[in-house]
């Protein structure tokens, strides 16, 4: 368990924008009938995204309101799930997984990085541009050691790759997500030793799916696009 | 070896689309429509008969916990599928959800259907952004396809929603899980009652792990005795084995049930990092599990039953491999304070005993102990074991269970060296 506190400074108040209010609805309807609280972790989400990385306490109440759920069952959630950030995070919002299989690979080696380009941990740095943290196992660990940057992995890192990718975001370049070696996905480094037979892809033509989310917004894929 | 034709995930690296028409090439959707014209129990009875066993890492038999669904009753079914990968040591979900997403959809409509379910949540973890939205896209698709919606091509109303987490390994946890979709903090529900008499909304529901609901359709498309005849007797087919650490090529890699964890280790990820001699220890069943040491490692298979004989487990086949460079104190502490931080704070022997064990194991790392303590912690982790409401106690337990088993006398000599350094002289301070 950790302990989490609210942010003593807090915004006036919140309320989600029309598209996020359109989105929020549907998400409702995916529950049944006066299940609407099922979509809590959902809003709260979309809320963090909206407020530049971190949840406030009128958003908490919004969405309590909007969910007809108690204002401490949200403030429940909000503090119970550590993805929330109660306090306000730089606009590159970097986690090191600092988890045994990660830290055999030199999880320490990146949390350096951090310290040499961004600062102190969970300070964010004077431009607002960076914060850092350690978090508890991201689940990428064969491709370790890694970083989610706002949104996405970026994987098979060392010292200096993570160095540069922050530096690059500094200067407010785009930097493609994924592994950082040019390791394709899972596959061992030297190139896949299995699925070789291209007999099994008879009447798949298809090549890899460009980009690394393989979403439809390219935008999205941008880290620091909230 | 496992022929390439016999595996399951075949973009498991992404070197295909994941899109709906590359699927259907590879196979997915093919007779799904025959397949459910079986009926309910003939796929249940199918699935038993492959001796399929859940992937998440309790390995119950797959079939038999779906047939413990009621048959009768006015309440809906539900099916939950477990996308919460947060074990450490696992990254088999996030691929196939990333690379292969309609197998998981179409073994979330035959699974579904099996147990007369009309909906399907897919619980996928927070920090899983990208394999998110690739598989809300997916779903996309299927709906577009009409192969799931209501009024389907395949005639059983089905939809499938993604719900995601927010950063609680223990909403892996199925009774955690289910809170958690209800919109509550994760914390895990006393059984009884089991979900499938009281879930999700107070209904029947199933919870089931990514890989063994995307395994579902290939068992059915290819039949109980293929699947049974790979592997050995009552650990069948095929497991999909991430293999992290100190290996020269760290990878995942699908193959068959029982295969030597050396073998494992060599043909595919590249041997231990300064060769095999240089082996420390191997976690070889994500972090839960307790480590093997290396003569342990040299002749063990990778399944259920041989991992078990030896006092730990095949869990979710996450192989974390250690060469003999590693801190194995500090390695099994910093497990620790994953699962300190990590308790949700239900249980006292759990919220308190997690943080307990982290720090004498991190005063052991640093050669600040007594050795009576060895024993202590020892106890303490019995005293958690077994006295949760969850697992997450035991898997807490495990580990240093497995420390103070293989590696004591590394315990014994850090103290030792601890010992034997000076007092560092003490700084006077002023009074207050």
């Amino acid at each position: 368990m950790s302990v989490r506190r609210l942010a003593v400074e807090q915004p006036e108040g919140f309320v989600f924008t029309p598209e996020n209010l359109k989105w929020a609805q549907a998400v409702i309807e995916k529950y049944p009938e006066g299940r609407q609280a099922s979509a809590v972790i959902s809003l709260l989400w979309r809320a963090q995204e909206q407020n530049g990385g971190w949840v406030s306490e009128p958003a908490l109440r919004y969405i309590a309101e909007m969910l007809d759920m108690a204002y401490i069952r949200v403030y429940e959630v909000v503090t119970f799930y550590t993805m929330f950030n109660l306090e306000p995070v730089g606009r590159y919002y970097v986690q090191i997984c600092g988890t045994t299989p990660c830290m055999l690979n030199g999880s320490e080696d990146l949390k350096e990085a951090c310290r040499k380009h961004i600062g102190p941990k969970d300070t964010v740095s004077d431009d607002g541009m960076f914060s850092w943290t350690e978090v508890e196992c991201l689940g990428a660990c064969v491709n370790a050691p890694m970083a989610q940057i706002n949104k996405y992995y970026y994987e098979d890192l060392t010292e200096d790759l993570l160095g540069e990718i922050i530096e690059k975001l500094r200067k407010g370049e785009s930097v493609a997500p994924g592994p950082q070696d040019g390791r394709q996905g899972c596959a061992p480094k030297s190139g896949p030793n299995t699925l070789i037979d291209s007999a099994i892809y008879n009447s798949d033509d298809s090549g890899p799916e460009p980009g690394y989310a393989g979403t439809s917004d390219p935008k999205s894929k941008m880290p620091g696009a909230y | 070896m496992l022929k390439d034709q016999d595996r399951i995930f075949k973009n498991l690296y992404g070197l295909h689309s994941w899109q709906l028409p590359a699927a259907r090439a590879r196979g997915a959707w093919d007779g799904t429509k025959e397949m459910i014209a079986r009926g309910h129990d003939a796929i249940i009875e199918e699935v038993k008969a492959s001796g399929l066993r859940g992937r998440g890492g309790a390995g119950f038999p797959t079939g038999l916990k779906w047939s413990f669904m009621p048959k009768e009753d006015p309440r809906p079914s539900y099916l939950a599928v477990n996308a919460d990968e947060s074990e450490p040591g696992t990254c088999k979900d996030r691929e196939i959800m990333h690379h292969d997403p309609h197998l998981l959809i179409e073994g979330s409509m035959l699974a579904a259907f099996a147990m007369r379910a009309h909906v399907a949540y897919v619980y996928i973890r927070g920090e899983f952004i990208a394999e998110r939205e690739i598989l809300e896209a997916a779903i996309e698709e299927a709906y577009e396809a009409k192969l799931v919606g209501k009024n389907n091509v395949h005639g059983w109303d089905f939809d499938i929603h993604v719900h995601h987490g927010a950063g609680a390994y223990i909403c892996g946890e199925e009774t955690a899980l289910l809170e958690s979709l209800e919109g509550k903090k994760g914390q895990p529900r006393l059984k009884p009652p089991f979900p499938a008499n009281c879930g999700l909304y107070g209904a029947p529901t199933t919870v089931n792990n990514v890989e063994t609901i995307a395994s579902v359709p290939d068992i059915m498309r290819r039949g109980a005795t293929w699947f049974a005849g790979l592997g050995k007797p009552n650990n069948t087919g095929t497991k999909l084995y991430c293999i992290s650490g100190h290996v020269n090529e760290p990878c995942t890699v699908e193959e068959e049930m029982g295969i030597p964890l050396r073998e494992l280790l060599e043909r595919y990820a590249g041997g231990v990092r300064g060769g095999w001699d240089n082996l420390l220890a191997v976690i070889p069943g994500g972090s839960s599990v307790p480590c093997l040491s290396a003569a342990d490692c040299a002749d063990v298979t990778m399944d259920f039953d041989a991992l078990k004989a030896l006092g730990t487990g095949l869990g979710t086949a996450g192989v974390i491999v250690m060469d003999k460079s590693t801190d194995i104190i500090r390695a099994i502490s910093r497990l620790a304070y994953f699962y300190k931080h990590e308790s949700c704070g239900q249980c006292t022997p759990c919220r308190e005993g997690t943080g307990w064990m982290w720090r004498v194991l991190e005063r052991m790392a640093a050669g600040n102990a007594q050795k009576h303590e060895i024993d202590m912690l020892f106890e303490v982790t019995k005293q958690v074991e077994g006295h949760t409401i969850c697992a997450l106690g035991d898997a807490a337990a495990w580990p240093i269970q497995g420390l103070i088993k293989n590696f004591r006398h590394v315990i014994e000599e850090r103290i030792d060296a601890g010992a034997a350094e000076p007092i560092p002289a003490s700084v006077p301070e002023a009074a207050e």
